[in-house]
């Protein structure tokens, strides 16, 4: 016998799949919210903040819930979860199609391969030391500085479960780095090598992710993005500083 | 030539960007656009003497608005312009000096440069709020004239 998949079901298939890729939790509520309604039912009542989901199809009725223990971001997941969310609304899919194509969503490994992102952020560490009024010199150290940065950092994430550590252990080896490039005499400014190096770790989607929930009213998944962001700037921070520490 | 270098640059950024937070491939581009565009105007803006945070806040609205209109027209959630289109915005060098002087016990400087990143911070979030302050305004406009 078949499962039967029910309407709660998809909708908190489609909210996890968002949560777990770093979209806002105001995104994923509407997003539980248009689907449900689309399958018609009338008042739908969903609840999300960056640990967990909550979902019911009726005030009062039985509510269904998810944890959400790891995050990361991914982008192309939230955008094919929208993309097959608003073919729901259209009437295009029905729930059975619509379960098959978010569990594939789920399934799906979406991210770019390991090289690129690490060539990725070579390159951003670069760019970033020019925009910041960085010299060309300064150009090649920063990119070998923050692809140690940001390659140390998915390394360390993967044996240590904790990103605080992994984040403090690259922005560490980026100024180690930064430092030792300039005692040799390879490179202009340390600063603006570090600001450049340190950019990939930068917790960019945390910051406008937090400040759009806030902004949408969600005050409680707002401020424990926010303190997300902080604890990783304060990472960062307190792995460069630890090199002028002792130097 | 200056500035044609940071248009380079902050292009390469803001699509490297999106590639580190896996934006869709057929996306990028636009996203290294928006954050271009933004890093222009507040280089711009700074170099013609207007204060950081004010030239921050008009940057922050240029994006916020060039990705409303990048997500209407490409259908894709708003998050993924956004998000690299502000990184080049986040004042992460002063928060970095910030963070310098205090670990070499410069006091005083840590904390006019902290305040300056929170004040930044907060003209980043005026300038993304923006674009859905005149999204509601065009929506409730149509409503109104119908």
């Amino acid at each position: 016998m078949s499962e039967q998949i029910t309407i709660e079901k998809v909708c908190i298939l489609a909210g996890k799949i968002m949560l777990v890729s770093g979209a806002e939790t105001y995104r994923v509520e509407d997003t539980m919210d248009r689907i449900s309604t689309a399958f018609g039912v009338k008042n739908p009542q969903s609840y999300a903040t960056p640990t967990g989901i909550s979902f019911s199809l009726d005030i009062a009725g039985t509510s269904n819930f998810l944890r959400v223990t790891n995050r990361s971001t991914d982008l192309h997941k939230i955008a094919e979860v929208n993309h097959i969310s608003r073919k729901i609304t259209a009437g295009e899919l029905d729930i059975q199609q619509a379960h098959e194509q978010l569990e594939k969503i789920d399934h799906a490994k979406l991210t770019f391969p390991a090289w690129a992102q690490i060539l990725a952020a070579a390159l951003v560490s670069g760019c970033f030391a020019i925009m910041f009024g960085g010299s060309w010199y300064d150009f090649i150290p920063s990119c070998i500085a923050g692809t140690l940065g940001f390659a140390s950092m998915l390394g360390f994430e993967r044996v240590v479960e904790i990103r605080f550590l992994a984040e403090f252990f690259g922005a560490f080896l980026i100024g180690l780095s930064a430092l030792l490039f300039i005692y040799n005499g390879f490179g202009n400014a340390l600063d603006m090598i570090i600001i450049g190096a340190v950019m990939p770790l930068v917790p960019g989607l945390h910051i406008t992710n937090a400040i759009r929930d806030l902004m949408a009213g969600h005050l409680v998944s707002g401020l424990s993005k926010g303190v997300e962001a902080l604890l990783t700037a304060f990472a960062i921070g307190a792995g460069v500083a630890l090199i002028f520490a002792f130097a | 030539m200056i500035i044609m270098q940071q248009l380079i640059t902050s292009f390469i950024a803001s699509a490297g960007f999106g590639i580190l937070f896996n934006a869709p491939r057929n996306a990028l581009v636009q996203c290294g656009f928006v954050g271009m565009f933004g890093w222009i105007l507040y280089y711009i803006l700074v170099e013609v003497g207007m204060d950081a945070i004010p030239a921050t806040t008009f940057a922050a609205m240029l994006v916020a608005v060039l990705s409303h209109t990048c997500a209407k027209l490409f259908k894709k959630p708003i998050i993924i312009f956004n998000v690299s289109g502000i990184i080049p915005l986040v004042p992460g060098g002063i928060a970095y000096n910030a963070m310098r002087n205090f670990v070499e016990n410069d006091y005083y400087t840590g904390v006019q440069l902290s305040a300056q990143v929170m004040l930044l911070s907060g003209g980043i979030a005026i300038g993304l709020m923006f674009s859905g302050v005149i999204n509601q305004l065009i929506n409730k406009s149509r409503i109104l004239f119908k």
